[in-house]
């Protein structure tokens, strides 16, 4: 599958690991990734909080060279992008003034050709390809999946999968051979970008997320976001967790791992919490289970 | 718009300002109309923010019904929205509530500037500019320069260098090519805004 890469400026710094283990699980996947020429920031909560056309602006220059640069699709597997450029492609589509607007402040031709995806939507797609690769299923290991609140979200950007009950991530962790536990939290959102500006807000949101996930006997919680990673992971000390901390991976990570890709070259070196008691857990490799992994386990 | 209000005297815009119906001016900003809202709560039972709002979303959306201005513009509760959806998402009228905080903030961000949370218009402030400046965010000059508007410098530096040890703050920034693109389209969209402001309000007080 080609696609055009949309990494955002987390991918490049602060969730560096979601970028490695994304690009370390590509080529595995037949997943060909072209990270867009000169992409900007897409303006994230700022934008959209203080001037509606920059917040659709941003995410349109965007769209539109990648629609110069021939692509039909972009992935944005940061949630919080995925949530803005997918906003931006919708509004544009739907209203005409909108869109009359937005092509006069970019100066740039552009016709919104180019779908935007989510990383779950990309990742579910790719179930049959994951099952048939899988080398290490994760046998035994208990994982709750954690949608945040904008990766399927809100519906009308989205129809692929449900906005109140969703079950892409669990699809897709099933394909690794983990099993998803039931809990409650999985859409609740941890605080987003008030991360640095009320981090009291941030604690008390995610810590009730972890304490959720930890009472349905999770051994880790996966997420498809920098900001839910980032809260959930950076302040459990401040939770006061410490003594049972649960590891945050991302979903390419903990797929990377099915794969039997090392944990360094998925990243999972750069987490808070320490990501040993998952990556260095011995997964049984007997053939039988390999082969149901691989035969499309339920 | 054919109306020429230059004539007017700064109290009397003023006051044309404060008059003007924040229901009208929601409704031609997002094309939703907030008279749908029947006040049935779903919004407000799903929000995880509604503890710590002094006004929970289905009341903002009832004083935006009752054109009640001054108690949505100088009230924190609309800043404290996280944009989760939540409440767009389970809206049975289709109201939106997300994307009416969204636009009740740019209004009053241009009519109140002076009331906004220092710490949030800090943040939001301190990330546009990055984008401004290099057209991408660079983290370690988005948390400092937000710590010195602040004056918050300590409650999370304790963080930093466990980010640095684990390659995850860049040094220094690196601007795109395209930057002058940005800047541009940041103009174009911060005068549209007036001038979008200008027609949906008689009596703009837009200098
Ligand atoms: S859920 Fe919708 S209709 Fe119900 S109170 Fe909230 S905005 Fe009004
Ligand atoms: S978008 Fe804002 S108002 Fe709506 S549920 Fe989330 S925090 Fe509450």
């Amino acid at each position: 599958m080609k696609i055009g890469y949309f990494p955002g400026c987390s991918l490049h710094a602060t969730a560096r690991e979601f970028d490695e283990s994304l690009r370390a699980i590509a080529p595995t996947l037949d997943l060909d990734l072209t990270e867009i020429e000169d992409w900007a920031c897409c303006g994230a909560t700022s934008a959209h909080a203080t001037n509606h056309l920059l917040s659709i602006a941003l995410p349109a220059r965007t769209l539109a060279l990648a629609e110069a640069q021939q692509h039909q699709q972009v992935l944005a597997p940061c949630a919080a992008c995925y949530n803005r450029l997918a906003t931006a492609h919708h509004q544009v589509a739907k209203d005409a003034a909108l869109a009359q607007k937005v092509n006069k402040v970019l100066e740039r031709p552009f016709n919104n050709t180019v779908a935007v995806r989510s990383i779950a939507q990309i990742l579910h797609e790719l179930i049959p390809t994951i099952k048939s690769k899988v080398k290490t299923p994760l046998k035994d290991l208990k994982v709750a999946c954690y949608y945040g609140c904008l990766l399927v979200r809100p519906p009308h950007l989205d129809n692929s999968d449900d906005a109140e009950q969703p079950h892409s991530l669990e699809e897709i962790v099933t394909a690794t051979g983990a099993t998803s536990v039931n809990w409650h939290k999985r859409l609740d959102c941890c605080g987003g970008g008030f991360s640095i500006s009320r981090t009291d807000s941030v604690i008390r949101l995610s810590r009730a997320i972890i304490d959720d996930a930890a009472a349905a006997g999770a051994d880790a919680i996966v997420v498809g976001c920098p900001m839910c990673q980032s809260n959930l992971d950076l302040r459990q000390r401040a939770m006061k967790r410490a003594d049972s901390p649960i590891p945050i991976l991302y979903i390419t990570q903990l797929v990377g791992l099915a794969l039997a890709l090392s944990p360094k070259n998925l990243g999972l070196n750069r987490h808070f919490i320490n990501t040993k008691a998952v990556s260095d857990r011995k997964f049984s490799n007997d053939t039988d289970v390999a082969k149901s992994a691989a035969g499309g386990q339920s | 718009m054919t109306a020429d209000t230059s004539t007017s005297s700064e109290t009397s815009k003023q006051q044309a300002r404060a008059h003007a119906s924040i229901k009208a001016q929601l409704k031609s900003a997002t094309g939703i109309n907030p008279a749908q809202c029947y006040q049935c709560g779903k919004c407000t039972a799903g929000c995880l923010m509604a503890a710590e709002m002094p006004l929970k979303i289905h009341q903002i959306l009832r004083a935006i019904q009752l054109d009640q201005i001054d108690k949505l513009l100088t009230d924190e509760s609309i800043w404290l929205c996280l944009g989760c959806e939540t409440c767009s998402t389970r809206c049975p009228n289709e109201v939106e509530p997300a994307r009416i905080i969204d636009a009740l903030r740019e209004i009053a961000a241009q009519e109140n500037p002076k009331e906004l949370p220092r710490y949030i218009n800090a943040f939001h402030q301190a990330f546009l500019k990055q984008i401004m400046r290099h057209g991408r965010i660079f983290e370690f000059g988005l948390i400092a320069a937000y710590k010195l508007k602040t004056g918050r410098l300590f409650d999370d530096v304790s963080q930093v260098p466990a980010m640095l040890t684990r390659g995850k703050l860049a040094l220094s920034p690196r601007s795109i090519d395209g930057i002058k693109d940005i800047r541009r389209i940041f103009k174009a969209c911060e005068d549209a805004s007036v001038a979008s402001d200008n027609k949906s309000d008689k009596g703009s007080g837009a200098p």
